[in-house]
């Protein structure tokens, strides 16, 4: 079953809202509180990713009897060195983006350790592709 | 299974199915049937929300008999600092305390006695905790919406028993090693709210229920006020008891337990407000918080249900009291009862998850089921009115799945259904019926609003 959301760049007080309708969905299909819990983080990550970088983008959620898998996409800078973001405490928010308590360098590092499969794909000027799958 | 219990009950013969309670629960939990407010145990948390939303007084706490208490040769009454609150200040502790000795009960003691020993507890737990923030056990409604809403939680919560259970549990092993026999000896713990009825009644036996029964605090209230409204000499000697720290009276108050313990403690009341809190936990939005102080009423239990006074003027009332009690040392001799305290089991216990909303045990069946809601929501209005008996569209979509509902009960489709020919409008009408009552459209002019109320 697909769920699809659409985020704003640069709204954060929108961010949450697609992974708050997505948790509540994982609940409802009695998926393991600590699966929905770390699919819920790593997709909240993601989210404000977009909403701190991108000007906008769509979550794709695949819900299987397997496993789940979410697609993030979105058109924004893109991230010139992947390797280089997936290092923890690395980040490029901006001061402002931080003090909301957002963009420490968490990111990607932090989705990779809540979920199964993670792959980032990115061109610069254009957009970046996160996808990330869980088994159930 | 575990038999989930609880307080609120709708009295069918009040109740004329208005959907108040319906449109304020912040669980979903009730629905119209049959014209009456029907509340659905799996989901209720018993926070009160829709008997304070009754415009006729139709949903009630059900509480013991006061009768109960002569059971027992050795009668408690176990009373939160909020009780006291509500009396005006002229009325002393003294005078309250030694009126419910005329009521019947042989000794008064306060539910908040223990609140020292939990604090340290409870800061020696968060040193060990590995899950933070260490969330307080104090309000049975915020533990039950954990339980069935936030299950991915439960590590975080506290295996501290909040200061009622902790202090009855003190009190019985005192009387005990004072030589009163355990069957002797009856618990009756005065409540400010359902849940913590709710709480009590739903003890296991394993677990070692160590009160007896609640009273209602509105009703001895009640009691308690006319009596000494009418009482002529106000001297009264207080029964002996240890008075409460000034910690201890404002425990159960918003920000009574946060500003007592260490580290970077929150407070968050009201249910609506720990509902958004509880979500942002759960995504990791929040910065790291040590201790998390949940409490389903506003202003803590000074806003419980069961209180008669204004929330506002009693939470006036038990800080003054407090503040006049600052200057006092507690004067309670705590290595007189170094032994009993010593004894961990008294203070510690266990919450386990009873995860409620999903739509099958199975997870191809919930798949299945969330397929049949996102199609019946095509055809649902979106309007969300009620008129279904349900809180919501999406709410009557998923009564619907679980075959508690048909698309019918929505009036917007019947009328699309009436057009194309579908349905009868005599059908129509018994639909309407079974979710309103037979006599719901007759015309009845003493309703509230209309032009013979009340005659
Ligand atoms: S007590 Fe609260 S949760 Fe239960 S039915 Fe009433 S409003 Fe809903
Ligand atoms: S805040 Fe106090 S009165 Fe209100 S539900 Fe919780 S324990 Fe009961």
């Amino acid at each position: 079953m697909e769920f699809i959301y659409e985020v704003d760049g640069g709204d954060f007080g929108k961010a949450g809202n697609a992974s708050s309708a997505v948790k509540k969905i994982l609940k409802q299909l009695n998926v393991h509180p600590k699966i929905v819990k770390r699919t819920v983080v790593a997709l909240y990550e993601a989210e404000v990713n977009i909403v701190a970088h991108a000007y906008k983008g769509i979550i794709r959620v695949n819900i299987t009897p397997e496993y789940i898998e979410i697609v993030l996409d979105d058109k924004g800078p893109g991230i010139p060195d992947i390797e280089l973001a997936m290092k923890e405490g690395f980040s490029t928010a901006s001061p402002k983006v931080r003090e909301m308590g957002f963009g420490a360098g968490m990111g990607l590092p932090n989705i990779k350790k809540n979920v199964d499969e993670l792959n980032v794909s990115s061109e610069v000027d254009h957009g970046t592709i996160v996808e990330m799958k869980t088994y159930l | 299974m575990i038999q989930i219990y609880h307080a609120l009950k709708v009295d069918k013969d009040i109740c004329y199915g208005c959907t108040h309670c319906m449109n304020v629960c912040p669980t979903d939990a009730v629905r119209i049937s049959d014209g009456k407010a029907l509340i659905l145990k799996k989901r209720c948390i018993d926070c009160g929300e829709c008997l304070k939303a009754c415009p006729v007084d139709a949903i009630y706490v059900e509480q013991d008999d006061l009768d109960n208490i002569f059971e027992y040769q050795c009668r408690i009454a176990l009373v939160p600092a909020v009780f006291t609150g509500q009396f005006p200040t002229y009325v002393s502790e003294e005078e309250i305390f030694s009126m419910m000795k005329e009521l019947g009960f042989t000794h008064v003691f306060q539910a908040e006695f223990m609140v020292d020993v939990i604090n340290e507890l409870m800061d020696e737990q968060m040193k060990i905790n590995n899950e933070k923030p260490l969330i307080s056990t104090f309000c049975p409604s915020v533990m039950r919406l954990i339980q069935v809403r936030f299950p991915a939680l439960i590590d975080h919560i506290a295996s501290v028993k909040p200061p009622v259970d902790a202090s009855a549990a003190f009190y019985r092993k005192m009387l005990q090693n004072q030589g009163v026999p355990d069957c002797q000896i009856g618990i009756f713990y005065v409540t400010p709210c359902a849940a913590k009825i709710a709480a009590i009644k739903g003890w296991s036996e394993d677990q070692g229920a160590v009160i007896n029964g609640v009273i209602n605090m509105r009703y001895l209230y009640n009691k308690l006020y006319a009596k000494i409204k009418n009482n002529k000499d106000r001297d009264r000697e207080l029964p002996i008891l240890p008075h409460l720290s000034s910690k201890a009276i404002q425990w159960s108050l918003t920000r009574g337990e946060a500003d007592n313990m260490k580290g970077r403690c929150l407070a968050v009341d009201e249910i609506h407000n720990v509902i958004e809190f509880l979500e942002r936990l759960e995504n990791d939005e929040i910065p790291t918080v040590d201790y998390l102080e949940l409490r389903a009423c506003d202003q803590g239990c000074a806003g419980g249900v069961l209180l008669h006074g204004n929330r506002f003027m009693t939470v006036d009332r038990m800080k003054r009291r407090a503040y006049q009690l600052e200057s006092v040392a507690g004067d309670v001799d705590w290595k007189e009862y170094a032994e009993i305290i010593e004894d961990r089991n008294l203070f510690v216990s266990k919450i386990d998850p009873l995860p409620t909303i999903s739509l099958d045990q199975d997870f191809q069946e919930a798949l299945k089921k969330m397929e049949r809601i996102r199609n019946l929501m095509c055809y649902l209005p979106g309007i969300d009115c009620g008129a279904c008996g349900s809180p919501g569209c999406q709410a009557l979509a998923e009564d619907i799945v679980q075959k508690k509902a048909n698309l019918s009960n929505c009036v917007f489709l019947q009328r699309m259904m009436e057009k194309n020919k579908k349905l009868s409008s005599e059908h129509a009408i018994r639909i309407i019926e079974r979710t309103w009552g037979r006599d719901r459209l007759d015309k009845d002019c003493k309703k509230i609003g209309a032009k013979n109320e009340g005659m």
